[in-house]
């Protein structure tokens, strides 16, 4: 079993909260649900989708075809028309039949009936839909008396019973087409996006301190901070991104752990202080969720296209770490790994994630913390005679002390710096040796970079190189092809500044696949390491890459 | 007890032999000292310009960042370690003009900082450009046929936006300016003080015409009268009222909540949060039969 249902509407009818009903029966049922939300940038209107994908084992990539549409208006229904697939089935409230394909749900008047207020809608669809793909009422009960628990038996009540005259109203007419009932398993799922694992994983890597300005796609990071304060993160909403994160910065200097999190506009204002923290030495965690530009672009869809600048942003040349993770456990691990490296060589960390993996749902056996979680490296005062904040040694790294700590004094500029840390015009010796302290620390720094991971590449002739948030589509497309009997393997970028050295398969035709149009993880293999990528499968519309997508387009 | 020796700095000082800007040096370390602050316990945070380098001219901890962005590193800094008295020094271009934004912002946040504002109306590092509080009319570098806008009214704005503390000094008078200092470094929240010093290489008018035209601010001045501050506050041409025009009890301070939480200490003294709840974090997630 591997299917697909939309729903969809206008933002504001509920397509959130239905998807996110239904996605929770499933798992509630033992079975695993992938959960993508592709939206408008508005509160109220247009058209959006929740696509819930449910298979037997997690299936963790957005599939572009819907079995099921459960359309909550007529422009959803004919907007979406084109994603059903032939034998699809169409939920909604129209009296126009879809070849027999059609369940006629009236869910604002059964709502009314039922439930006593139009509001009960969402529970008329959620209840239709669960009776469309098998799923037995039990399991909906289930979750809408969890759901509304807290907000009274009258409410559960209301929810409920809207729910089962949705359910009663599809199981009459599908009486000629009997739906086979999904047996109940014993299995449970984390289910859970990457932005709501990473501010855990913050805290667990010590954050103290986050500043930052709401931008989609990445808006939810510092929303978690400040709405679960046990997790013991200061948050503060910045008055713009130029704030957020100088405040950060400063806040690193004076020894809590800290980051900001943003987006392509936001990064942009960002880029000085990026080259501050380069200069000064100072830690930070930056999290850039990516969303299509350029400009203000499509702020609430996804994309990859700021993998480039993210490598290169900055005045002057200065070390940084450059992470992707691919799904919610992945962002534990990276987050942990990206206050580790920035801390220990005391350099800007990037975490580059996107609107996908912001805003999906992955369903994973299960969410880990590493066993052993890295721990400060800050100096120790008693270790010094005399102090000094730039202090020169072997791996460039000096030793680093907050503010006043052991009645120490540091001095930190954003001038070129002597090694105590005072402005200094010294062409001669101090210059030349600054440059070549924060160098060094990048050669070093490459060391320790992860290579990508490697899926069947043995015997490969042709060879996907990804980065980032595309792996799970690129790992079932790599399936479908095979299936077809393609010898295709892939290769799986997660660490990507300072790029690993990496022994290329001989023999094999290499192609990227981004969410870009110009194919800038290709450019850069090609340009740092030489390696000869044939072309790019590039995806710029808005829309996450799935497995269809890329075996349509594969050479 | 602190000495003064203590705040010596080796660095050798660039600004133009003669600049008030020493004035504000010669004050700053006077409140210091007087204050009894171990140059350890105080942290300088700058921004660019001349202004900007003083930090580096007397002995304590510096964080000498970006152009502008003076303010959101000492919020930072406030926020990591309130137990550093965090003082911001820099020029009237940084903070006003530059930083503008985030000077509007801290007032509403009120952080216990102390911001010293080097205001010479005038872009001295890059030579003579106007700067945000050049009165309208005066010939620069840059202005050749003078200012055609009016200057930015920081003191009013300070008021108007609930800052708790706003004096206006004058670095050629180091004993009164020191006063003022110490009054602003001992105040809870944000102080604001706004200190006249002439540019003797660039500014139209010599330090004379400028200690001609300041005026004590009267004896009976109630500083919590908000209407009479604004009044003082308001920039006029030929007179320079000096003192503190406004100071009230101060409010809630910025982060008072998470600091109810977590104690008065540096963030870098706590030690990580219990793994247990990161590890209920992640056990809500899971979902399941």
């Amino acid at each position: 079993m591997d299917r697909s249902i939309f729903v969809a509407g206008a933002a504001g009818e509920g397509i959130q909260t239905i998807g996110d009903v239904v996605a929770r029966c499933f798992l509630a049922h033992g079975y695993p649900v992938f959960v993508t939300q592709e939206f408008e940038s508005r509160i109220r209107g247009g058209n959006s989708s929740a696509r819930i994908r449910v298979a037997d084992e997690p299936r963790n990539a957005t599939r572009e075809e819907a079995d099921v549409l459960l359309a909550l208006n007529p422009v959803a229904r004919e907007r979406y028309a084109d994603a059903l697939r032939p034998d699809g089935l169409v939920i909604s409230a129209d009296t126009t039949t879809n070849g027999g394909n059609h369940l006629e749900i009236p869910f604002v008047s059964l709502a009314t009936a039922h439930g006593g207020q139009e509001l009960y809608a969402n529970a008329v669809a959620a209840g239709a839909l669960c009776a469309a793909v098998g799923l037995p009422f039990t399991a909906l009960e289930g979750v809408l008396s969890s759901a509304f628990s807290k907000r009274g038996e009258e409410i559960v009540r209301a929810n409920v019973a809207a729910g089962r005259a949705g359910f009663d109203r599809a199981v009459d007419q599908l009486r000629d087409r009997p739906v086979e009932g999904l047996p109940k398993r014993d299995a449970s799922y984390a289910f859970a996006s990457a932005h709501e694992t990473l501010p855990v994983a913050a805290a667990v890597a010590g954050c103290r301190f986050i500043s930052a300005y709401p931008m989609s796609p990445s808006t939810g990071i510092i929303t978690a901070f400040a709405r679960e304060t046990d997790l013991g993160v200061f948050a503060e909403q910045a008055e713009d991104e130029i704030a957020a994160i100088n405040m950060a910065l400063g806040a690193s200097a004076a020894g809590a752990r800290a980051m900001t999190a943003t987006s392509g506009g936001g990064f942009a204002l960002m880029v000085e202080a990026l080259s501050l923290a380069g200069m000064i030495e100072t830690p930070i965690v930056i999290v850039l969720a990516q969303r299509p530009g350029p400009a203000t672009g499509l702020p609430t869809r996804t994309a990859q296209e700021d993998l480039l600048f993210a490598l290169r942003a900055g005045h002057g040349e200065f070390p940084r770490v450059v992470l992707a993770p691919s799904d919610p456990q992945e962002a534990i691990e990276l987050t942990i790994r990206a206050f580790d490296l920035s801390d220990r060589y005391q350099v800007p960390a990037i975490l580059l994630t996107d609107q996908y993996l912001a805003d999906s749902r992955f369903s994973l056996d299960s969410l880990d913390l590493p066993t052993e979680i890295p721990g400060d490296h800050l100096a120790d005062p008693e270790d010094f005679e005399v102090y000094r904040r730039y202090a020169p040694s072997a791996t460039g790294i000096s030793p680093r002390l907050p503010f006043g700590q052991g009645g120490r004094i540091v001095y930190i500029d954003s001038d070129e710096h002597t090694p105590e840390g005072h402005i200094t015009e010294d062409l001669r010796s101090v210059r030349p040796a600054a440059v070549g302290k924060r160098l060094e620390k990048a050669g070093r720094l490459r060391r320790e970079i992860r290579p990508p991971r490697t899926d069947r590449t043995d015997d490969a002739e042709l060879i996907l190189v990804g980065w980032g948030s595309t792996r799970y589509a690129i790992a079932e497309a790599v399936d479908l092809l095979r299936a077809d009997g393609r010898k295709v393997g892939a290769v799986h970028f997660t660490e990507l500044w300072p790029l690993p050295e990496v022994e290329l398969r001989e023999g094999a035709e290499y192609w990227t696949v981004e969410g870009n149009a110009t194919g800038q993880l290709a450019q850069l293999l090609r340009g740092a390491l030489g390696w000869p990528i044939e072309g790019t499968i590039g995806r710029s519309d808005g829309l996450p890459i799935g497995a269809r997508f890329i075996v349509e387009r594969i050479p | 007890m602190t000495t003064i020796e203590e705040y010596a700095s080796p660095v050798e000082n660039q600004w133009c032999p003669g600049c008030p800007n020493f004035g504000i040096l010669a004050a700053l370390k006077r409140a210091l000292v007087g204050l009894d602050l171990a140059p350890h316990e105080v942290c300088l945070v700058s921004g660019i310009g001349q202004a900007a380098k003083l930090p580096h001219y007397l002995k304590a901890n510096v964080f000498n960042g970006l152009h502008g962005r003076a303010i959101p590193a000492a919020i930072g800094i406030h926020v990591a370690n309130p137990k550093l008295k965090t003082i911001v020094t820099s020029g009237d271009g940084d903070l006003y003009g530059e930083g503008g934004n985030h000077l509007l912002h801290a007032f509403r946040r009120n952080p216990d900082i102390t911001v010293v504002a080097h205001d010479n109306r005038i872009y001295a590092l890059t030579k003579g450009q106007g700067s945000p509080t050049t009165p309208r009319g005066e010939r620069t570098r840059l202005q050749f046929d003078g200012v055609q806008i009016d200057p930015a009214q920081m003191l009013a704005t300070a008021i108007v936006h609930g800052c708790t503390f706003v004096a206006r000094g004058f670095a050629g008078d180091i004993d009164n300016l020191s006063e003022i200092l110490t009054r602003a470094i001992e105040h809870r929240g944000l102080a604001l003080v706004d200190v006249i010093q002439p540019c003797i290489t660039w500014g139209n008018h010599p330090v004379s015409w400028y200690r001609e035209r300041v005026i004590p601010i009267p004896v009976e001045h109630d500083p919590t009268d908000r209407d009479r501050a604004l009044a003082l506050a308001i920039d006029v041409k030929d007179a320079f009222p000096v003192g503190v025009l406004y100071e009230i009890p101060p409010r809630s301070t910025f982060a008072a909540s998470y600091r109810e939480r977590v104690g008065d200490g540096p963030l870098y003294e706590l030690p990580r949060i219990d793994r247990s709840i990161p590890e209920e974090h992640l056990a809500r997630m899971r979902v399941g039969s």
